[in-house]
């Protein structure tokens, strides 16, 4: 990978992309190069299998999940312009330019990063985790020697823990609360994303 | 009156400790205790040994600190820790030592102190050894945030090996004297110094393999658990030490490496014992050492004092710290993700406390070779002191004052285990998206090989299956609610007996009980008010708010498994016991309380369980009766076996899952089999009634609805009720019922199963009441043994019960007796026990 840098000149739309992503050009010309290797057949987009031919993704329990997150709503194929904003999403927040306003909503703030998070477990994207997607998160996540029943268990609790208005399931709200404590903005950023 | 002094210095104790830092205190005692050496014995009676301190002093403290090093915090950080503690020590050490022989050059220093420049590096190598203990218990109390407490941290741990390597290069260095020493000796000492390091973690690495494997077959054997620790980890340190290598390398790697897998593989005893023995040892050693300092600080005869020198040194060590500090962290805040900002750069420059390493090392100079020894054995007591009373009691209001980012304290829910396992997960995923193989890249492969072979090879079969994160906070949880619930049930129980019955089904704790009863009573707060609302007499309400109040309380978790270091402080483990023993004994006293309530209400409360159960109680006796009676003999086997072996089952299944625990996690199994051996008792206690002649119809068949003693179930009905009611108030009976009617649905499975049995069997009734007529003698043989074997299989609490049942039965089963005149038959007999066999075995 990155073995031929791109000149900048070759990648389109590159000033839009920084100015929506707030990546630095060497980092877009970085993942144009990637974006690149990955499109084996030089097609100019990406497809599931092309993604899913990176052979770790295929151990990672999310794999799937985070491989489908590339793709908007039924679409099979991925241009480098939503590639790049959705890894967006993994760019370090900076503290000083987190201050700035009349800009929409940088990619990469907590909230977007939440949100991506968020929308791995609602698999049906109806703003809530349920009771059988929490189920299927945790049969992704816990090894086998859970039996069903214990994690079905695991789910049951999780979602308590987290639900607020009673309802059985966890809204985006519940969902932020309840990861409140945690350093998101560390844990859900890419060093080499600067 | 008398106590008032006392008092006051009990007052006094606890504000000076949470003042001042243990080691100035052990400091101080040290001196003490060296003054009245002194004074009695004219001279200094007590050195410290070279030999001793590192064959014996050193490995304690620095197995305590690898062993108890939060290994993940410290991967994920290694990169700073490696830098601070490596280049970090290397800059401090040569920049004093070359400063001070610039001040001698200068001829500051007086003339008596004769040192070259081999010398004073010398001296910088052992002066720049920055100790843990003050720094951390100051961390500990006022929770530092957990990068900033494992940087320091493990870089004193790490910087104790740099110090001792770099000490013993100039240390020969300095022995074959400056004259002697050629370049190739030079790249010699730089190559060594990897060479030993590296080596020694190689060294500790083996052998924390060996002892995981090796703590992997100690099952049998528990009482060794803590010694195989204790000795393979002091073999590695011997084994690195007689190879030259790092030994406190070794041992550190051993400790961390060894641990995730020694703690799964041994028993929770053996757990404490090892946590405990090495605190202990650890602080032992410490506390000798310290004491040494203050021995030899009294001792004017062994150290010469120069104020340039001192002077010097302590400007030196503060400056090149800080200087250090802050070049290292501009240089790896360029490659952090989180920047160290300066509030941690001002904390981690003047939380370098000099200890106890470093006054060892200066005591072991050689006098003959390093001729300003005693200068440099009062420099360095001085600096201790100085670091440690002076930057020990004012780092804790330093750390106050410029308020240092706090770890955030807070319980451990599931949601964030949950979500911070996806999180790196996420992570993981897209930097393979990316194509960046960064350090989580090799964090995931390192877990995945570690799970594939590592975990597999070297944990036990048990705990290997135990082992997963999100399911240990589930269960840590789970234990709690339960605790929880079980006090709040404690309350309930002194107010009224009302949800007596509802917690015996639920206290089958096998993990998912009380998620089970969390979620009957649809709220996660309060476990109980389900029962409680079905009653709506104001004291019940009443009784309801209390809970609530309660539940606010009592709901919450009491401690927070904290993933710290404290040397002197072992918390979380022990607390945890603590609930758990409480809990054991709770869940015991009111398994047993229970159980003769629940026998009675189970048989009285609902009419359809009654039927059922007495019929498959009758239904067996009455077969077992049936020896030469028409039906074929075959066919009531059957039965007789079927209802049995259901039970039987069940048993079994509660009594494999407890074998395969380890013998110390009986908590939770010994719930969880009582609980079974209640639901077995249900059906056991049915066998009891088997053998007794008196006749209770066994079904509702319209044939049966004619029989003749018919009357004999309302008879019994009321026998029973009478009995329940002294244990529920009559006005509370309703509430009662429902609550045992929702036990059974928790507890169905046993009782339920003989229904079909019962329904089928039917069909002989009418023989049976003929065969009825019983003889007394085989009546009475049959439930001796019952009870044997059942109390051979359900242990005590089942004989408590005993005394409780036969009373009811006797009176009517002897007035059956009487009234059945019938051949008496052996063949009963037999057959009647090879089923109690059967359900035995």
């Amino acid at each position: 990978m990155g073995c031929q840098n791109s000149h900048p000149s070759a990648i389109p739309e590159l000033e839009e992309i920084m100015q929506e992503t707030g990546f630095s050009q060497a980092s877009v010309v970085r993942l144009y190069d990637r974006f690149q290797a990955l499109d084996k057949q030089q097609k100019g987009y990406l497809s599931k299998y092309d993604l899913q031919g990176i052979g770790e993704l295929a151990v990672n329990p999310l794999g799937d999940r985070i491989i489908n997150a590339f793709f908007k709503e039924g679409e099979e194929l991925t241009d480098f312009r939503s590639f790049i904003r959705v890894l967006a999403h993994f760019r370090p927040v900076e503290e000083e330019k987190s201050k700035e306003t009349g800009r929409p909503e940088p990619m990469n703030s907590r909230l977007r990063k939440l949100q991506f998070a968020f929308q791995l477990y609602d698999q049906d994207s109806d703003g809530k985790i349920s009771r059988d997607e929490m189920l299927q998160v945790l049969r992704l996540m816990v090894g086998i020697q859970v039996t069903e029943e214990q994690l079905a268990c695991i789910a049951e609790r999780t979602i308590q823990e987290a639900d607020q208005d009673g309802d059985g399931a966890i809204s985006f709200e519940e969902f932020a609360t309840s990861v409140e404590k945690l350093n998101i903005e560390q844990r859900m950023s890419l060093r080499l994303l600067k | 009156m008398a106590f008032e002094p006392s008092r006051r210095v009990f007052q006094l104790s606890r504000k000076v400790t949470s003042v001042v830092p243990e080691s100035c205190l052990l400091i101080l005692l040290g001196l003490g205790l060296g003054g009245i050496v002194l004074a009695i014995a004219k001279r200094a009676e007590y050195q410290l040994e070279p030999s001793m301190f590192f064959l014996f002093l050193l490995p304690p403290i620095v197995l305590d600190s690898g062993y108890f090093m939060p290994s993940r915090l410290f991967f994920d950080n290694l990169g700073a820790i490696l830098t601070y503690a490596v280049i970090g020590t290397l800059w401090n050490s040569f920049a004093t030592g070359a400063a001070l022989w610039g001040v001698k050059q200068a001829g500051l220093m007086d003339a008596g102190v004769d040192a070259g420049l081999m010398d004073f590096l010398l001296f910088g190598s052992l002066i720049s050894a920055v100790d843990p203990v003050a720094v951390l218990a100051v961390f500990e109390e006022v929770h530092i945030n957990e990068t900033l407490f494992i940087i320091v941290f493990g870089e004193s741990l790490l910087n104790d090996a740099v110090t001792v390597v770099l000490y013993k290069v100039f240390n020969s260095f300095v022995e074959m004297g400056p004259a002697h020493v050629q370049a190739t000796d030079y790249l010699k000492g730089v190559a060594s110094f990897f060479v030993v390091s590296l080596g020694g973690a190689a060294v500790g690495l083996l052998f924390a393999f060996l002892l995981a494997l090796i703590t992997r077959f100690t099952k049998r054997v528990r009482i060794i658990e803590p010694l195989f620790v204790f000795l393979l980890a002091y073999m590695a340190y011997l084994a690195a030490e007689m190879v030259s290598l790092s030994s406190i390398l070794a041992v550190t790697f051993c400790g961390i490496c060894c641990k995730k897998y020694v703690e799964a593989n041994i028993s929770r005893k053996s757990r404490t014992t090892v946590k405990y023995t090495m605190k202990t040892l650890a602080s032992s050693s410490e506390t000798v050492i310290f004491m040494f300092l203050g021995i030899s600080a009294v001792d004017t005869s062994k150290w010469a004092w120069d104020t340039a020198l001192v002077l010097g040194t302590l400007l030196f060590i503060l400056l090149f710290r800080a200087v250090g500090v802050i070049l290292q962290t501009w240089v790896l805040n360029r490659f952090r993700l989180t920047p160290l900002d300066r509030i941690d750069q001002v904390v981690m420059s003047y939380g370098g406390l000099r200890g106890a390493v470093a006054f060892a090392l200066v005591i072991l100079l050689d006098g003959d070779k390093v001729r300003a020894k005693d200068y440099f054995v009062a420099t360095t007591i001085v600096v201790v002191f100085f670091t440690v009373l002076v930057q020990g009691l004012t780092i804790k209001p330093l750390v106050k004052w410029l308020k240092v980012k706090r770890s955030d304290h807070h319980k451990p829910t599931l949601n964030e285990e949950l979500h911070e396992h996806a999180f790196d997960h996420i992570l993981a995923a897209v930097e393979d998206v990316v194509g960046h193989h960064g350090y989580r890249y090799w964090r995931d492969r390192w877990e995945q090989f570690d799970k594939r072979y590592l975990s597999q090879l070297l944990m036990r079969k048990s705990a290997y299956r135990l082992k997963d994160e999100i399911w240990d906070v589930y269960c840590k949880l789970n234990i709690r609610d339960a605790i929880s619930f079980v006090d709040q049930g404690g309350h309930v129980l002194s107010a009224s007996r009302l949800t007596l019955p509802s917690m015996p089904s639920r206290t089958s704790m096998s993990e998912s009980s009380v998620t089970n009863l969390l979620r009957e009573s649809g709220s996660g707060a309060c476990l109980d008010l389900q029962v409680i609302d079905t009653v709506r007499s104001r004291r019940d309400k009443e009784d309801a708010v209390m809970h609530h109040v309660l539940c606010g309380s009592l709901y919450k978790p009491r401690r927070r498994y904290k993933a710290s270091y404290s040397r002197h402080f072992i918390s979380p483990s022990t607390q945890e016991r603590q609930d758990k023993e409480i809990f054991q004994q709770n869940m015991k006293r009111r398994l047993e309380t229970f159980k003769s309530t629940k026998h009675n209400v189970c048989s009285a409360k609902s009419k359809a369980r009654l039927k059922k159960d007495g019929r498959k109680k009758k239904k067996s006796a009455a077969n077992a009766e049936l020896p030469n009676g028409k039906p074929p003999r075959s066919v009531t086997w059957q039965q007789t076996a079927a209802v049995l072996v259901a039970v039987d089952s069940d048993d079994e299944e509660s009594d494999s899952s407890e074998t395969e625990k380890e013998e110390d996690e009986g908590i939770v199994f010994i719930a969880r089999a009582t609980d079974a051996i209640l639901q077995g008792k249900k059906a056991s206690g049915s066998l009891d009634v088997c053998p007794s002649p008196r006749i209770i119809p066994p079904s509702p068949t319209s044939a049966e609805r004619e029989l003749p003693w018919k009357g004999d179930r309302g008879d019994l009905a009321v026998y029973i009720s009478s009995e329940t009611t002294k244990i529920v108030p009559v006005d509370m009976q309703a509430a009662w019922k429902q609550s045992i009617s929702s036990l059974e649905s928790v507890a169905s499975p046993p009782g339920a199963e003989p229904g079909p049995h019962a329904k089928t069997v039917a069909g002989p009734a009418p023989e049976e009441r003929q065969m009825m007529p019983e003889p007394r003698t085989c009546f009475q043989f049959p439930n001796p043994l019952l009870r044997s074997s059942r109390s051979q299989s359900a242990g005590s609490p089942e004989r408590t019960e005993q005394p409780e049942l036969q009373p009811l039965m006797a009176p009517d089963e002897h007035g059956r007796m009487s009234t059945s005149a019938g051949p008496s038959n052996s063949r009963w007999l037999i057959q009647f026990n090879r089923p109690a066999r059967f359900s035995d075995g």
